[in-house]
C-alpha cells in the first residue's frame, strides 16, 4: 500500500502534466513546445495566432485536451462518490439513469430536430444537443430518485434496482430512435453513445470546468462524512452525520456534474469504475485522499484514451468510448475476479 | 444521567416496547439483559437517538434528546453496534480516527492523534495500526470498533455527562478479551460516564455490573443492584430456564448455574 507514501501525489501530478503535454503535442499536426509557448503568449496578448500550428494549438488541441481532462476527473470522482454512497464496489456514475437519460435526449434531438421550431433551433445554436441531453439526464435521475423514495427515506437498494429499470427504459427509447432514424442520424446517435471530444470548444471547457471546480471543492468538504458512510448509515448517524441529507446532497452533486459533462461529450463508460478501483487498491478508501487522487488519475487516463483515439487510425478518429470499454472491461473483469477471490477469504480488501 | 419515560414503540402492529421508564446513572456500569426479541436492541436504538418514531421521552442530563443536534450529541454520546462492517478497505488507525470526526472539521489536530494512540494502546491494537480492517478476525474488528467509540467520547465535555452504549460487545471475543474489555469499560465508567451495555452472559454481567435491567416482551421486569434483585425465580421468569444460584467462591458474587433440562 502506498497510502503513507508522500511521493504518491507528486508522482501522480507529474504523470498528469506529462500526459497533457504529450496529448497536446501529438495529433494530426504535431506541435512543438516552443510553439505552445508562443501561441499562449500571443493568445494572452490578444493577438491572432502567428501560424497554423499556433492556431491548431489554441483553437483545437488545447480546449480538447482540457475538456477531456476535466471530463475524466468528473467521471472518476463521480465513481468514488457513487461507490461510497451505495457501499458497493461495482457501481458507476450512470447507475441512476444520468447517462442513459442524456443519451435518450441527444438521440431525440438527432432524429426529431428537423421538426423543431426553426427559431428555437437558431436560438439554441450549437447548445441544442447538450441542453436537451442535460435536461433529459436530470429528468431520468429525478424519476429514479423519486420512485426510490419511500416515506421520506431513500433506500440504497431500491435506488439501485429502479436505476437499472429506468436505464433499460431509456436504452429502449434510444434504440427506438435509432430504429426510426435515417442513416446519418443513426450514425450521430451511435457516435454520441460512444463519446467524442472532436467538438470541444473553449465555451464547453468554460462551462464544464466551472461546474467541475465548484463540485470538486464541495465534495472534498464531504469527504469526512462520506468516510463515516463506510461504516453504514446507522454508525454514520452515531458520528453525527445526517445520512439522509448526505445521500441527497451527494446525489445532486453527482447528477449535476455527470449530466453536464455527458451532455457535451456523450457517454463514456468504465472510467468511473476503473479509476476508483485502482486507487482503492493503491491507497485505500479514505475519501480525503481518494477524491483528489481520482481527479488526477481520471484526468490523465481519459486524456491518454483520447490521444489513442486520435492516433490509432489517424487521420480518422476512433470513438473514445470504444477505447475506454476495450481497455476498461478486461481490467474490470480482472478486478472482479480478484474481488471474488478475496471475498471467499472474508471480505473485499486490497 | 440518562432517563427514559414511558417509552412505547411498535413496528407495524407488533408492540416492541410497552412503556419503559428507567434511569441510568453516571459512574455506574449499567447492563440490560433479556431473551432474544425482548426489545433490548430497539430500546438501545431509541435512547441512542437512531430511532425517532416512538412515544415517551428520552432525557440526557434532564434535556430531551430531540433538543440536541445530531453533531452535538455525537461529541458526547458514542454507540457500538453489533458487528459493523466496512464496505471498502481502510487501515485500523483510519477506522479509529473516525471516532474523532465529530470533534474536528477537516484535519485532525495533535490531540485527536494522541487520543487515538492512547485508545489503541488500551485495546492492544498498536501493532495493528496499519493493518487492513477487512483482513482482521471478528474479535479483532470488535476491538477496533471499541477503540473507535472510546476515542469518540474520550474527552470530558464542557458541561454534562458522556454516554457510551454497547450493543452485545462481547460476541466474538475470547475469554481473555471479554475480561479485558469489561475492565476497560468499568475503568472508563469511573470518570462519570453513563455506560449502558446490552449483554447476554448473565455471570459476566453479575461480575461487572453495578445495575442490571431485565427486559422481557418489551417490559422492564426488574432493575437494581445484582445482589438485591437476583433470584432464581427472576431468571426462570425472564429466560424460561430453570437455574440455581450459588456463591462464586472466587469472586464472592452470585453465580448462576443453568439446569440442562430447559422447560419448554
Amino acid at each position: 500500500m502506498l497510502r503513507k507514501n508522500k511521493f504518491f501525489f507528486p508522482v501522480l501530478i507529474v504523470l498528469l502534466v506529462a500526459v497533457l503535454i504529450f496529448a497536446i503535442a501529438f495529433g494530426a499536426v504535431s506541435i512543438l513546445p516552443s510553439e505552445m509557448f508562443s501561441s499562449l503568449k500571443h493568445f494572452l496578448q490578444g493577438k491572432d495566432p502567428a501560424n497554423i500550428y499556433e492556431g491548431v494549438f489554441i483553437q483545437l488541441r488545447l480546449p480538447r485536451v482540457l475538456l477531456c481532462a476535466i471530463t475524466g476527473a468528473i467521471l472518476a470522482v463521480s465513481g468514488v462518490l457513487m461507490q461510497g454512497l451505495f457501499r458497493n464496489p461495482i457501481v458507476e456514475p450512470g447507475l441512476t439513469g444520468t447517462s442513459a437519460g442524456a443519451a435518450l435526449g441527444a438521440s431525440i434531438v438527432f432524429v426529431m430536430a428537423p421538426n423543431f421550431n426553426p427559431s428555437f433551433k437558431s436560438f439554441m445554436g450549437p447548445l441544442l444537443v447538450p441542453v436537451v441531453a442535460f435536461v433529459c439526464s436530470l429528468l431520468a435521475t429525478y424519476i429514479v430518485y423519486s420512485l426510490a423514495k419511500n416515506a421520506k427515506r431513500v433506500s440504497i437498494m431500491s435506488l439501485l434496482l429502479i436505476g437499472i429499470a429506468v436505464n433499460a427504459v431509456c436504452l429502449s427509447g434510444t434504440g427506438f430512435m435509432s430504429y426510426i432514424a435515417r442513416d446519418p442520424q443513426a450514425r450521430s446517435i451511435t457516435f454520441w453513445n460512444l463519446g467524442t471530444f472532436s467538438g470541444a470548444s473553449w465555451q464547453q471547457v468554460f462551462i464544464v470546468g466551472t461546474v467541475a471546480t465548484t463540485i470538486f471543492i464541495i465534495s472534498l468538504r464531504y469527504s469526512k462524512q462520506l468516510n463515516t458512510l463506510l461504516l453504514g448509515e446507522e454508525e454514520a448517524g452515531y458520528l453525527g452525520v445526517d445520512a439522509d441529507k448526505l445521500k441527497r446532497r451527494i446525489m445532486i452533486l453527482n447528477t449535476a456534474m455527470v449530466s453536464v459533462a455527458t451532455a457535451f461529450v456523450g457517454v463514456i463508460s468504465f472510467m468511473g469504475l476503473i479509476v476508483p478501483h485502482v486507487l482503492r487498491l493503491l491507497i485505500g478508501s479514505d475519501n480525503k485522499k481518494l477524491l483528489p487522487a481520482s481527479m488526477i488519475l481520471g484526468a490523465a487516463l481519459l486524456v491518454l484514451a483520447d490521444m489513442c483515439s486520435r492516433l490509432l487510425l489517424a487521420p480518422a478518429e476512433v470513438p473514445i468510448g470504444i477505447i475506454t470499454s476495450l481497455v476498461g472491461a478486461p481490467i474490470f473483469i480482472l478486478l472482479l475476479k480478484r474481488f471474488n477471490m478475496i471475498n471467499e477469504k472474508g471480505g473485499y480488501h486490497a | 444521567m440518562l432517563k427514559t419515560e414511558n417509552i412505547h414503540f411498535h413496528i407495524g402492529k407488533k408492540q416492541i416496547l410497552k412503556g419503559i421508564s428507567a434511569e441510568f446513572s453516571a459512574g455506574e456500569f449499567n447492563m440490560i439483559l433479556g431473551p432474544n426479541g425482548s426489545g433490548k436492541s430497539s430500546f438501545l436504538k431509541i435512547f441512542s437517538g437512531e430511532i425517532d418514531q416512538y412515544s415517551g421521552s428520552v432525557l440526557y442530563d434532564g434535556e430531551k434528546i430531540s433538543h440536541y443536534k445530531k453533531e452535538e450529541l455525537a461529541k458526547r454520546r458514542a454507540v457500538m453496534s453489533q458487528q459493523p462492517e466496512l464496505s471498502f478497505p481502510l487501515m485500523v488507525e483510519e477506522v479509529v480516527m473516525m471516532g474523532r470526526y465529530p470533534h474536528f472539521t477537516f484535519n485532525p489536530n495533535k490531540k485527536d492523534e494522541e487520543i487515538c494512540n492512547e485508545v489503541m494502546k488500551q485495546m492492544n491494537l498498536t501493532s495493528f495500526k496499519e493493518r487492513n480492517y477487512l483482513t482482521l478476525s471478528g474479535g479483532e474488528k470488535q476491538r477496533v470498533q471499541y477503540a473507535r467509540v472510546l476515542a469518540q467520547v474520550w474527552e470530558k465535555p464542557a458541561t454534562g455527562h458522556r454516554y457510551l452504549f454497547l450493543d452485545e460487545p462481547l460476541t466474538s471475543l475470547d475469554i481473555n478479551y471479554q475480561q479485558e474489555f469489561l475492565q476497560v469499560a468499568a475503568r472508563f465508567t469511573e470518570n462519570n460516564v453513563v455506560l449502558i451495555a446490552v449483554m447476554h452472559d448473565i455471570n459476566l454481567a453479575i461480575q461487572y455490573a453495578d445495575k442490571l435491567f431485565f427486559l422481557k416482551e418489551g417490559e422492564l421486569i426488574a432493575h437494581g443492584k445484582p445482589k438485591d434483585i437476583l433470584t432464581e425465580e427472576l431468571i426462570k421468569n425472564v429466560f424460561n430456564v430453570p437455574v440455581t444460584i450459588i456463591n462464586n467462591p472466587v469472586t464472592n458474587t452470585p453465580l448462576v448455574v443453568y439446569h440442562n433440562n430447559a422447560v419448554k
